[in-house]
């Protein structure tokens, strides 16, 4: 094989990220995004930081004990950086799901939390489970606030978006797995490449 | 009548583990979490115990008849030979200051990584045969009986130790977790429990002098490759020398970089700074291979596979030994190669040829780290360079845990970045120098079939990569390690796939000023110099 094949794929090699492409991003505007009314926006608003400790306690007790201290300890980002990701995640994702659910936003925040819980312990349906879970923290605090037919009501519009939240989720957790696999395959090209160039300079 | 269970219990899932303790919670086998058995083949080489086919998935691993005696045995002579293991048996005090630090913890989650319990799993077998507290009152003591399950949680957790020693930096008493981890792996190659990605490069040391076992004439043939591509950019020939006696200086790399982007152009750069020197050297066929995965597996196949680099420059004939970047080589030169291999009373205390330096630190084992050398020489002016050639890269540097932990190479690499690019940014201090985070796959864990792990383990570092791509455009991650330099790309990819991987010497290559050079257009990957055109946007 000539020397400058031999460098193309080398350069090709380095430069295909093999990076999928974006998962298929459910933009605002391709179905009607209901509004939430803004009394519900006002009172989730004022409940932001209960709800997201909340919901942050719900993710951190999915791991065992001895972590957990770890998960919700007060270190920096980088001494304890799946809590601090996992806490950005869910601000990022909450505020998003009250405004105008910005799905390119939402990818990254829940890339930030996915991604790590695609690489553990976690089952897929485990991964992401932590989605649903905002539905019964959000039901927990407003029970008391709201009668149970107004809450109903109200709710069924929060909830359509985070199941849709929950779609987007899937393609990331997908998106974060198949990366995994397609690495694992151009770790063995790249053993082959090696083998390949030891032999064709040997003749 | 029945009663109905109301709508929150219907579909209840619960979504906390079982609360079990660690001795009672057992491992789990999952694809993406361990590594591969190492081949029989290769165990036989080396004449290691046991060598058959089997599987960590396999409820039976095929273990010898006598392995509970085999174990203690080993126990006990390693516990008579070294003083610092019945130290680290004996004197922890469960402080916690070390729990949080190990990356495989704070990656994973997996209690059994903190380091304190990590030296558990061997600690509470070690209780219960050697202490009387511990023969007596068991689990409450927290000793426990050796079994077959405690050998497969062995090989499952001291195979997610890279003995990057991390953990010993907090410790109060210094307990190195490494070490432990080090006897660990020795005791299951007692029993013949070891991995591939150990086990068949020390087998390919041993028989032809490099990790990737390549015959001479394969590497001699490699080099020349480099050297063309080098000759392509600047017009310049460089004639590297293979076993020439007589030469002041032997110089040692880690083979991976003869073959492996992007250790090759890194290679490149330390060739054409020793030919810019005129510097008087020789690689070595028979030492090839800077690296040392015989110390991942026992104290003895580390120095055997060793031996090689003192015996060839005694036949050599030279005065002093440069060492590329590689990065366990270094621990193992440091910290044991003295006593396994030395006195290398046949060599000179190292002086550089060039500016005169004498370099006091490595009076004892005469080897030289490359980065020592050429921070040397830009210190004296010796070369001429022009770090505008760099300026596309935001460069940050990863300390390799061998160097600078186990070695204290901090500053030299350093030194030479600030000098051959413009935009160097530092991670945050409690990531880098002493405290830095391993790559996740170091000491024999940078195989493809554990990549989860790989990514859990690694994580840390890649997070604090993060925080500087995002604050400064940071889009280079410059080390000095030939493994970092495998097992970085994979973990970018995964965690910032905007950041690439290179060795410091690639951007001194790419900075250096050579006598007689054509115009440089391209660096030292044929890339564009100062174009748009590899923006991957």
């Amino acid at each position: 094989m000539p020397k400058q094949e031999i460098r193309n794929k080398r350069h090709e090699a380095r430069m295909h990220l093999s990076i999928l492409p974006p998962a298929r991003i459910l933009k605002g505007g391709e179905s009607p995004m209901i509004q939430i009314p803004e009394s519900l926006k006002t009172l989730l608003l004022d409940k932001k930081s209960i709800i997201i400790t909340k919901w942050f306690n719900y993710l951190c007790h999915e791991y065992p004990d001895k972590t957990v201290e770890l998960l919700k300890s007060d270190k920096s980002q980088f001494a304890n950086p799946v809590g601090s990701n996992m806490h950005d995640g869910l601000q990022g994702i909450f505020e998003e799901l009250l405004q105008d659910m910005g799905f390119e936003k939402m990818h990254i925040y829940l890339d930030k939390i996915i991604r790590i819980k695609a690489v553990q312990d976690f089952s897929p349906s485990k991964a992401i489970a932590f989605i649903f879970i905002l539905k019964r923290v959000i039901r927990e605090e407003l029970h008391s606030q709201l009668g149970e037919e107004v809450m109903y009501k109200e709710l069924a519009v929060i909830e359509k978006r985070i199941d849709d939240i929950a779609l987007v989720a899937f393609e990331v957790y997908s998106k974060c797995r198949e990366t995994i696999y397609q690495i694992r395959i151009d770790e063995v090209k790249k053993r082959c490449d090696i083998s390949e160039r030891i032999n064709t300079l040997n003749q | 009548m029945a009663k109905t269970p109301k709508r929150d219990q219907l579909l209840s899932i619960d979504y906390n583990p079982p609360k079990t303790g660690w001795m009672d919670t057992p491992v789990d086998f999952k694809p993406g979490t361990w590594c591969y058995p190492g081949k029989a083949e290769s165990l036989e080489i080396i004449d290691f115990p046991n060598p058959r086919k089997w599987s960590p998935e396999d409820e039976d691993w095929k273990l010898p008849e006598n392995w509970k005696q085999i174990i203690f045995d080993g126990l006990r002579e390693r516990l008579e030979r070294f003083r610092s293991l019945k130290l680290f048996m004996d004197i922890c005090v469960r402080c916690g200051a070390c729990a949080d630090k190990c990356h495989f913890f704070i990656g994973s989650g997996d209690p059994k990584n903190m380091p304190v319990l990590r030296a558990e799993l061997l600690r509470s077998v070690y209780r219960k045969e050697y202490t009387t507290a511990g023969k007596i009152m068991g689990k409450m003591v927290g000793a426990r009986d050796l079994t077959e399950d405690v050998i497969k949680e062995w090989f499952y957790y001291f195979f997610q130790c890279t003995e990057c020693r991390r953990c010993s930096v907090y410790c109060p008493y210094g307990i190195d977790t490494a070490e432990i981890t080090m006897i660990g792996r020795e005791l299951l190659n007692l029993i013949g429990c070891n991995t591939d990605w150990v086990i068949t490069p020390v087998a390919n040391c041993y028989m032809k002098g490099n990790h990737l076992g390549i015959q001479p004439h394969g590497l001699v043939d490699s080099m020349d490759f480099l050297v063309e591509n080098i000759e392509d950019l600047t017009e310049i020939k460089i004639d590297p020398s293979w076993n020439r006696k007589g030469a002041e200086i032997l110089y040692v790399p880690p083979s991976g970089d003869l073959f492996a982007d992007p250790g090759t152009f890194g290679i490149m750069g330390q060739l054409m700074v020793m030919h810019e020197i005129g510097l008087d050297y020789t690689l070595s066929t028979y030492a090839s291979e800077g690296g040392n995965f015989g110390s991942f597996a026992s104290m003895e196949m580390a120095k055997r596979l060793n031996a090689k680099i003192y015996a060839e420059a005694k036949r050599l004939g030279v005065k002093w030994i440069l060492g590329g970047e590689c990065g366990h080589m270094w621990r193992v030169v440091h910290q044991y190669m003295d006593t396994m291999n030395g006195p290398a009373d046949f060599l000179e205390v190292p002086v550089s040829p060039i500016t005169g330096t004498k370099f006091e630190n490595t009076k004892s084992t005469k080897l030289v780290h490359i980065t020592e050398f050429t921070s040397d020489l830009l210190y004296h002016n010796k070369l001429k360079l022009d770090p505008s050639r760099n300026d596309e890269l935001k460069v940050t540097y990863h300390d390799s845990c061998n160097p600078s932990r186990a070695m204290g190479l901090l500053e030299e690499p350093r030194y030479i970045l600030k000098h051959v690019c413009n935009n160097f940014y530092e991670m945050p201090d409690d990531t880098i120098r002493e405290h830095t985070f391993c790559c996740g796959g170091g000491a024999g864990l940078g195989s493809d079939e554990n990549m989860e792990m790989r990514m859990r383990g690694g994580f840390p570092r890649a997070n604090a990569v993060n925080y500087v791509h995002e604050k400064h455009g940071v889009n280079m991650l410059s080390c000095v390690c030939a493994i970092d330099r495998a097992t970085l790309p994979p973990l970018m990819r995964y965690w910032n796939p905007q950041v690439d991987v290179c060795s410091v010497h690639e951007l001194v290559g790419n900075a250096l000023v050579m006598e007689g050079e054509k115009k440089r257009t391209e660096n030292l990957r044929f890339e564009p110099l100062g174009t748009e055109e590899d923006d991957d946007e």
